[in-house]
């Protein structure tokens, strides 16, 4: 159909299969547009989607290492491929970062009382936080303070935590060009002040855009038949919504909640395909959900929006918060994230 | 009786019946001012309904055009739409039908896919329109295309039949979605 169509499997080593992509046209830019087009024709919907499990890669890595990840609040944004970034340079970025970071703090905007101008910023990779072989490493950047006491010196204090991550973003790693790195999922905990600092710096050098990442009630719906489908030894904290009802003058908020063992009978009940979820069973769990409560309160719970998802996997808030609570499934959500990243950046 | 049928009824002298179907009381209120603002040759009648089937003692003209909306942030107005389309006659579905998706400018409200309403669309062999009825520069726009659409429906517009326009809408679809 498409005359430019050309096979994936086109090397890209040597000058002259470098001219015949130039003839043929398998170019990223190419590659890019055919994809775009593609998408735009009709909006995906992946009628089934693989209930997050446990990586291969993950299982080789300690659980404790990534604990510190866990019952934070972080905000998602998704960010553009970055140009020219290397993981060799992490220490050079550090002092850069921290250098800018000195530097808008003595400029005066970001100026908080009583703080004491000695930051520290570290970046690190996050070694296994990745889904496939391809995708890139995560890599993490903190802002420390350095306490000025020599006897205070190991307890050093984390002002603000950003990592950077890439789960199963095949979609985008196949379009983009040798000199990018993809790593589409941005989660900060900390001041705003200093995420806008951080992404200033970011988009200067790398040439990146971050935008924030707001989660729409339907993928907060698949969230909640994902994470309620999750196998959990012990429930740690009940499975909860939270809707919002559209109404004058303030808008007036429902919330439901579900002991989590009742939520996984009805959703085992729901459930047909062994090792996927599909969207008629994510339909028909909420419908559940939502006739029961029609039965009990005669309101309409379909009418209104579903702002905030809460389960013993994780919980995430339509505005981009999230909060991650086990680590066992840290891959399969952070794999679902990356996957609305993408989207969003498309 | 319960079915709409399209030809059940003697048509009225140059009138034109619409009828709009929808949860969204406000929206539909809304886009009914705006279509009865436009000129028309034709006398323009508009009849909102939540849902079908329509009261039967209400004597009422003959139903040109229907059109189903559909709000994205609410499943409700979905589930409304699917239940009332079992009311309608299959022969309202050669051009006397469209469906109206409204709200999909905020991508962050919306718990219904695009998807789920263009296959109904799709599986109704009826135009698909998607306008966010909120913004008053869009629903006049919409108001318009409606009237002109609705003028066709009844017949008064030589040349153009209902059939003749839904083929001509139809055949501007390159992809039919037959993989969703």
């Amino acid at each position: 159909m498409d005359p430019y169509d050309t096979p994936e499997s086109t090397p890209r080593h040597g000058a002259s299969s470098r001219l015949k992509d130039y003839f043929i046209g398998a170019t990223p830019l190419r590659k890019r547009l055919e994809a775009v087009r593609k998408q735009a024709s009709f909006v995906p919907t992946p009628p089934r989607r693989k209930i997050p499990q446990c990586s291969q890669l993950q299982e080789d890595n300690d659980p404790q290492k990534f604990a510190f990840l866990l019952h934070k609040q972080w905000t998602l944004y998704s960010l553009t491929p970055l140009y020219k970034f290397s993981y060799t340079n992490l220490k050079e970025y550090s002092r850069l970062l921290s250098a800018f970071i000195a530097a808008e703090k003595q400029k005066g905007l970001a100026v908080e009382v009583g703080e004491d101008f000695n930051i520290k910023v570290t970046f690190s990779t996050l070694l296994g936080m990745k889904g496939t072989q391809r995708d890139p490493e995560a890599f993490l950047v903190q802002i420390l303070s350095k306490s000025q006491l020599p006897s205070e010196n190991r307890g050093q204090k984390v002002l603000w935590t950003g990592w950077f991550c890439c789960v199963f973003g095949d979609s985008l790693l196949e379009t983009v060009p040798e000199d990018f790195t993809c790593v589409p999922l941005f989660l900060a905990n900390g001041a705003e002040t200093n995420t806008a600092i951080v992404g200033t710096w970011f988009q200067e050098t790398f040439d990146c855009h971050f935008s924030s990442l707001a989660i729409n009630a339907f993928n907060l719906s698949w969230m909640a038949a994902m994470w309620t489908a999750c196998k959990m030894d012990q429930y740690m904290a009940t499975t909860e919504f939270l809707w919002s009802v559209p109404c004058s003058p303030q808008s007036l908020d429902i919330s439901y909640a579900i002991h989590p063992e009742d939520a996984k009978a009805l959703w085992d009940s729901v459930h047909k395909t062994p090792g996927e979820v599909t969207q008629e069973e994510v339909d028909l769990f909420m419908d559940c959900l939502y006739s029961h409560f029609h039965r009990h309160f005669k309101i309409h719970l379909s009418a209104t929006r579903l702002v905030r998802v809460s389960t013993s996997v994780a919980s995430a808030h339509t505005d981009g918060k999230i909060k991650i609570l086990c680590h066992k499934y840290l891959i399969g959500i952070l794999a679902y994230l990356t996957e609305l990243a993408i989207f969003q950046i498309d | 009786m319960s079915v709409l049928r399209p030809l059940d009824k003697q048509p009225g002298l140059n009138t034109a019946t619409i009828l709009l179907v929808g949860t969204e009381d406000a929206l539909l209120q809304q886009l009914a001012d705006s279509m009865l603002k436009e000129d028309c040759a034709s006398e323009l009648r508009v009849h909102l309904a939540r849902s079908l089937p329509l009261p039967s003692s209400v004597d009422r003209p003959r139903i040109d055009l229907i059109v189903f909306v559909v709000n994205l942030h609410s499943k409700y107005s979905l589930r409304n739409v699917e239940e009332s389309l079992h009311h309608v006659d299959a022969t309202f579905f050669l051009g006397k039908a469209a469906f109206l998706a409204t709200g999909a400018g905020r991508e962050s409200h919306c718990s219904v896919h695009r998807n789920t309403i263009v296959k109904l669309a799709h599986t109704y062999r009826s135009p698909l329109f998607f306008c966010d009825l909120e913004i008053e520069g869009f629903r006049a726009t919409m108001a318009q295309r409606l009237v002109r659409m609705l003028q066709i429906c009844a017949g008064h517009v030589p040349g153009v039949s209902a059939l003749n326009l839904l083929s001509l809408l139809r055949s501007s679809e390159t992809l039919a979605p037959e993989d969703l």
